[in-house]
């Protein structure tokens, strides 16, 4: 005889240890095993799209380093690409060079972070986090350096940077970029073939190939499901083109594989500072801009790779000095939707670490 | 029949007693008593201490070093803290059944260490029943887990203590399988006796079985990686979420009593408990029960967790068949070989382990665990 | 045969965590111990310098949460604009250093300090001689490479650890 059983629901978040911020997810419950799970957001609303019709043009940045806030610079940077396509500026070469190295090193610290915590997830108690907010720190030492503040930077202008690199930057760069595969290496270590994550995350929360281009994923997400796209190669903005990297992918698309992809991608980042490093011009690094400027009637969409995925930014400007509208195409956001395809049929603790391995940053989601 | 014969026998043990009895009996009953709590709760305290700052440097950091000398009245403050919070029953709660669980948890692996000899003799009451009392009382606190889940309705709760549950009783055969090798060779239940039986640690006689009891140990005490009754990340804080204050320290000292419990039958099973050259046995006693914590905190900090089905997996597929051939193989060295030749069982049973252990990492599957809703 | 998954992956993690237990930690010890921050730190408390201020409003209006309130008044013998009020808000600040970046007369400065916690709302509205330098208000180099120059070096966690290379 089956004893009558009912499935129940369990609200995982909005305060909860692993949503990473105020996320919750309403699960309904058979016993373990997760029958419907239905996303609710909207905790961390501040209406930066609203607010930023009213600032101007370069009253925003700021305003951008509080969307994804695990990687300010890379919000910086869609925005201020997005403006210099509306108005049609110019930026020196040497401001170009900077901007790719400060975005990279903010993808190593956003990864480092996504990573640790998809860990944490896990179970593995705080080591592997902890040891990853030591690399993160160093990173954000240097951001510090250059731009005076460690997690709102506001570093980039509309036509370069705020201000050029100061005398202690390149060495210390150096020293990172001598440190940090031997750390890569050691994370490896730690945790990479361990058994007891290997039957944690391995064939865990599989998101199909076509599924993830159907709900239009991006970033280490879709690449985790095996799909070789990045803007960085696939529309080359700043100076992307002249640097050669790898873009690792994933083969089924589990929760193993979006936390390797991720690991790796640390690793071309590397990479490409590398690069960026040694070729850099001197010169000017911003270019003279009106201060309340007035772009041309019109639209323009700004995107880039961020660690998350593609951020892009959607202006349109009606010639006054703050835009018409400003509409933010957030990757967590998206990369979100997959959720109750990735979830059904898993057991709860499976649930938080595909939660985990999409590396979402609730300040993206709501705006 | 069986009532009249329980009856013979009882008055049978009644007329074993020693003429003189009660004499001396509740004078050591009394000493011993103390003895118990004081190390106890001088341990537990020991142990969140060596948790915290252990697992600190263990990640590139320092724990807890703030209140008195290197930070060693740590658990001494945590205590005050935690007895002078607010004491929070939930108002769906069954209010007995929540007030109850936690001495529930508590007290049983508090009498779990009235057969742990401290030193040759020096036991609160030499059972010659020993480890079987051991192993029926320490399953106790399983019940305390599950009132507390169940008793605070709370749905984390009732996860965790759903997890508790079946775990424990999974758990429970390999532990006893694996004892019941160590008995095997001592022919005695008596833990004094297995502690005197123990020329050569059983560690090396037995080295699967002090692996598969290691690792059945941790997950009866939900030590990570099987904390998952109160898996931090998953259920928040499982069957204790809704407890505080005094109720919550109860939970909190079961769950080192219980981590102590087990370093002290893992010593006395497979290290030879209190026996060691030079130092005093209660001092070798304790430092092997120390050891034995370390690997156990050394463990939390760098594996994962593992899931449920996972879990009760490695009990039926891994631990248990394991079990079953140790106890097989120790039962046919104890038969045929001479036990004049020790370092050759050594040898072979380190060699069948490793064989072993082997060959079951053939049986490692990845992906699995989806079910079709 | 190949054998892989028998614990290996969880030795190799053992080992690592156990090297950690003999290497130095990484953290510091707060109130003892101190960090120098970055030369261009961004820290709390607009610094003004009314010298050099004339009364502009550049940063007023540049500044994207209108923080900045500037009170002006002719005179006419000096044939200039006299600052009566400049106040600022810190609590509604966000640090973002448009100001300073504005000021065409360098009259603004971020603060270097990071310990200027207030006990009470209505401190951190600051105004006129307030906002002045002082020993313990020393401006930061923020958009000011000479004054960034004097300052002491940033302490980098990347100097510090020099156990693994
Ligand atoms: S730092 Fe930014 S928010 Fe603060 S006063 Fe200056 S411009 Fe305004
Ligand atoms: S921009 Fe500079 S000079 Fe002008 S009002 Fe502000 S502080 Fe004074």
């Amino acid at each position: 005889m089956a004893l009558r059983t009912e499935p129940f629901v369990l609200n995982v978040g909005p305060v909860h240890p692993s949503t990473h911020g105020v996320f919750r997810m309403r699960a309904t419950l058979d016993g373990e095993v997760i029958v419907n799970i239905e996303p609710v957001f909207g905790y961390l609303h501040r209406g930066i799209e609203k607010l930023a019709e009213e600032r101007t043009y370069s009253g925003i940045i700021p305003l951008t380093d509080r969307l994804d806030y695990l990687a300010s610079m890379s919000n910086n940077l869609a925005y201020v690409l997005a403006v210099e396509k509306l108005a049609e500026i110019e930026v020196p070469e040497r401001a170009e060079y900077l901007r790719v190295i400060m975005v990279e090193l903010q993808r190593i610290a956003s990864h480092l972070i996504g990573v640790g915590s998809f860990l944490n997830d896990c179970g593995a108690f705080f080591t592997p986090f902890l040891y990853m907010f030591r690399e993160r720190e160093k990173v954000v030492d240097m951001l510090d350096m250059v731009s005076g503040q460690r997690l709102t930077y506001n570093y980039m202008r509309i036509g370069g940077v705020s201000q050029d690199i100061p005398d202690e930057f390149l060495p210390a760069l150096d020293k990172f970029l001598k440190q940090m595969p031997g750390f890569i290496d050691e994370y490896d270590q730690l945790l990479k073939e361990n058994e007891i994550l290997l039957a944690r995350a391995k064939g865990v929360g599989i998101l199909p190939k076509e599924l993830a281009i159907n709900i239009s994923a991006s970033g280490p997400v879709l690449r985790g499901s095996g799909v070789k796209w990045d803007i960085r190669k696939a529309d080359p903005y700043s100076v992307y083109d002249r640097f050669e990297f790898d873009i690792p992918t994933g083969t089924v698309g589990d929760c193993y594989d979006r936390y390797r992809v991720r690991v790796e991608e640390m690793r071309q980042s590397l990479r490409i500072i590398k690069q960026a490093m040694e070729q850099l011009p001197p010169g000017a690094v911003r270019s003279e801009v009106p201060h309340l400027l007035r772009p041309p009637v019109g639209e323009a969409y700004g995107h880039i790779e961020s660690p998350k995925g593609e951020l892009g930014f959607y202006l349109v400007s009606d010639n006054s000095i703050a835009p018409y509208r400003c509409h933010i195409r957030a990757p967590s956001l998206i990369n979100l939707t997959a959720l109750r395809d990735m979830m059904i049929g898993w057991k709860i603790a499976d649930a938080i670490i595909i939660f985990g391995s999409i590396d979402v940053c609730m300040g993206e989601i709501d705006r | 029949m069986t009532i009249l014969n329980f009856n013979l026998n009882s008055i049978q043990y009644w007329q074993t007693l020693p003429p003189d009895w009660p004499g001396e009996f509740w004078w050591h009953w009394l000493v011993f008593t103390v003895i118990i709590i004081g190390f106890v709760l001088l341990l537990v305290m020991g142990f969140i201490y060596i948790e915290r700052r252990g697992m600190g440097r263990m990640q590139a950091r320092l724990g807890p070093n703030r209140t008195g000398p290197f930070g060693l009245l740590q658990p001494v403050a945590d205590a005050i803290k935690i007895l002078l919070k607010e004491d929070i029953v939930p108002t769906k709660a069954d209010k007995l059944v929540h007030w109850l669980a936690p001495v529930i948890a508590f007290a049983p692996v508090l009498m779990v260490f009235a057969v742990v000899p401290f030193q040759n003799g020096a036991v609160l009451a030499d059972l010659n029943i020993g480890i079987l009392y051991v192993v029926a009382i320490s399953s106790v606190t399983t019940v305390g887990i599950f009132m507390a889940g169940w008793g605070s309705s709370n749905k984390y709760s009732l996860l965790g203590a759903m997890r508790s549950v079946a775990a424990v009783v999974s758990y429970e055969i390999p532990l006893v399988l694996t004892i019941a090798s160590v008995v095997l060779i001592v022919g005695s239940l008596s833990l004094n006796q297995i502690v005197l039986a123990q020329d050569i640690p059983f560690i090396l006689l037995q080295p699967l079985g002090f692996l598969l009891y290691f690792i059945a140990g941790c997950a009866e005490i939900n030590r990570s990686p099987f904390d998952l009754f109160e898996a931090d990340s998953e259920i928040v804080a499982g069957f204790h979420t809704e407890y505080s204050g005094m109720k919550f320290a109860l939970f909190y000292l079961a769950e080192y009593a219980e981590a102590l419990a087990i370093s002290a039958i893992i010593t006395t099973l497979f290290l030879a408990g209190w026996r060691g050259p030079l130092l005093p046995p209660w001092l070798w006693f304790t430092l092997k029960v120390i050891i034995v914590f370390f690997v156990m905190v050394w463990t939390r900090t760098t594996l994962p967790r593992v899931r449920i089905d996972q879990l009760m997996a490695l009990a039926w597929k891994f631990l248990l068949p394991l079990a079953l051939i140790n106890l097989l193989i120790t039962g046919i060295e104890v038969l045929t070989l001479p036990a004049a030749l020790p370092w050759v069982m050594i040898l072979a049973n380190f060699a069948i382990m490793v064989l072993l252990v082997l060959l079951w990492s053939k049986f490692f599957r990845l992906g699995g665990g989806r079910v079709e809703v | 045969m190949k054998f892989e998954r028998y614990g290996i992956g969880i030795a190799k993690g053992l080992r690592v965590t156990i090297k950690h237990l003999f290497h130095h930690p990484v953290t510091v010890q707060y109130p003892e111990q101190r960090l120098n921050p970055s030369r261009r730190t961004r820290g709390n408390e607009l610094i003004w310098d009314r010298t050099k201020c004339t009364g502009c409003a550049t940063c007023a209006k540049t500044c994207p949460q209108g923080v900045i309130k500037i009170i002006t008044s002719v005179s006419t013998e000096e044939n200039k604009y006299v600052v009566e009020k400049f106040e600022v808000d810190t609590g509604y600040c966000i640090f973002c250093g448009l100001c300073v970046e504005a000021c065409p007369y360098e009259a603004l400065f971020m603060g270097y300090a990071y310990e200027r916690a207030k006990y009470r709302r209505g401190e951190l509205v600051q105004a006129n001689e307030m906002l002045g330098a002082s020993p313990e208000r020393r401006p930061s180099g923020y958009m000011h490479p000479e004054i960034a120059a004097q300052l002491p070096r940033q302490t980098l966690l990347l100097e510090r650890i020099t156990e693994e290379e």
